[in-house]
């Protein structure tokens, strides 16, 4: 089950709308980014957290929202709030999906995540076969949120979405 | 207590601030393209990590100041990080050698500083603590590797590891704003945490069958504002766009 109770029924579809700009495939919510969004007095007010510190996508969300909101007809604020840290946790289940769609294999739970990285266990499935006979190529990969991978399979190297919990 | 408050956070940032500077040199020119990506990555996390360091301590200082002007226009004796941090990229050895011995006295740290009394620090270590646990993480399979590797690279690291190390104890020795501030609860005191850390360097070595240095005597300063020669340089690069042409923005 999405969790969206944070955001006001009004400003969901808008934001909704709001395409992560390093991830397209992934909406703003989806990624688990706005942490609340309400409507007082007519005017919008929305929170939205870093997945990571130096995610250079922050001030493009937040410009992005004000401009769909204002295109809503809604005068807003854009708030930048560190706590609670952002965790994985938080992409919801459709975003999940979409991050496999695109070919990104979604974060595991925090032992799995460990012994990937590690290169202890091959766990993560491969998002183009469903292999999990995957090895770890780098720890780091195309953005901070992200390590490299390789199927041994499918030959295939893949992105994979590190947990942070 | 404010401007001390800011003085203290400005301190904090510096480390990541110049390590940050110092990664980014690496850009296009790491060992391997996974390094590369790798090094540029914790750069990144570390930079982020400054602008949420730099952008309270402007709130607190008030006045004109923005995490721009901290952060470009202050001169070498008002940057307050250690001295490990400004050693250069000398080789692949020495970048992953300086980066294990900060990563884990990074580590350490956040891990006090998530209990700080004061709520924004608070929020920004629980946040950094996430991403440091992946440095440590790179930097210490790094070390391993390199020592367990091939003789050449077991040479370079032994060397790179006996270089540094003499800059590892100013790290976890308290300046007397780091006593200040964990006295009144916000700030650590670094050496609550010194066996720990030389601790966990030592086991480090031992798997990496690198001998662990005995010297006795180390380098400090950095806390001070006293810096070693490559500090200037840094900041030559650094704030070249801010000298030269004043209030730019991107
Ligand atoms: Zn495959």
């Amino acid at each position: 089950m999405d969790n969206l109770q944070h955001i006001a029924p009004e400003l969901l579809p808008i934001l909704k709308q709001i395409a992560d700009p390093e991830i397209p495939v992934l909406s703003i919510v989806d990624m688990g980014v706005v942490r609340s969004a309400r409507i007082i007095n007519s005017e919008a007010f929305v929170e939205i957290t870093p997945t990571y510190s130096g995610c250079p996508a922050m001030d493009v969300i937040g410009d992005d929202i004000k401009k769909a909101l204002e295109k809503a007809g809604f005068s807003s604020q854009v708030k930048l709030i560190l706590s609670p840290a952002w965790t994985t946790d938080w992409i919801t289940p459709h975003g999940r999906d979409a991050l496999l769609k695109y070919g990104i294999a979604p974060p595991m739970n925090p032992d799995a995540d460990k012994s990937a990285l590690l290169g202890n266990k091959k766990v993560v499935p491969c998002p183009q076969c469903g292999s999990t006979n995957t090895v770890m190529i780098s720890q780091f990969g195309s953005t901070a949120c992200k390590a490299l991978l390789r199927c041994e399979d499918c030959k295939e190297p893949f992105d994979y979405f590190k947990c942070l919990r | 207590m404010n401007k001390t408050l800011a003085a203290y956070v400005i301190q904090i940032a510096d480390n990541n601030l110049i390590l940050a500077q110092r990664l980014g040199e690496l850009c296009g020119h790491a060992a391997t393209i996974e390094t590369d990506i790798a090094l540029t990555n914790i750069s990144l996390d570390l930079f982020g990590q400054v602008r949420s360091y730099f952008q309270y301590a402007a709130s607190l200082t008030g006045a004109e100041a923005t995490e721009d002007t901290i952060a470009f226009l202050r001169v070498e004796n008002e940057y307050k990080n250690a001295l490990l941090v400004e050693q250069p990229n000398t080789d692949f050895a020495y970048v992953i050698a300086r980066q294990c011995f900060y990563d884990h006295f990074h580590l350490l740290f956040l891990q006090k500083l998530q209990h700080s009394s004061d709520e924004t620090l608070r929020a920004i270590a629980s946040k950094a603590i996430k991403e440091v646990t992946y440095h440590v993480r790179f930097s210490s399979d790094w070390l391993i590797r390199l020592g367990d590797g091939t003789e050449e690279s077991h040479n370079k690291i032994t060397q790179a590891v006996q270089d540094l190390w003499v800059y590892t104890n100013e790290l976890v020795t308290a300046a007397p704003i780091e006593i200040e501030m964990a006295d009144a609860g916000i700030g650590v005191n670094p050496e609550s945490f010194r066996d720990e850390y030389y601790g966990a360097l030592t086991s480090i070595l031992n798997e990496a069958t690198i001998p662990v240095p005995e010297q006795k005597y180390f380098q400090k300063g950095g806390k001070q504002g006293i810096h070693t020669e490559h500090m200037g340089y840094i900041l030559t690069e650094m704030q070249y766009m801010q000298r030269t042409y004043p209030n730019m923005t991107w």
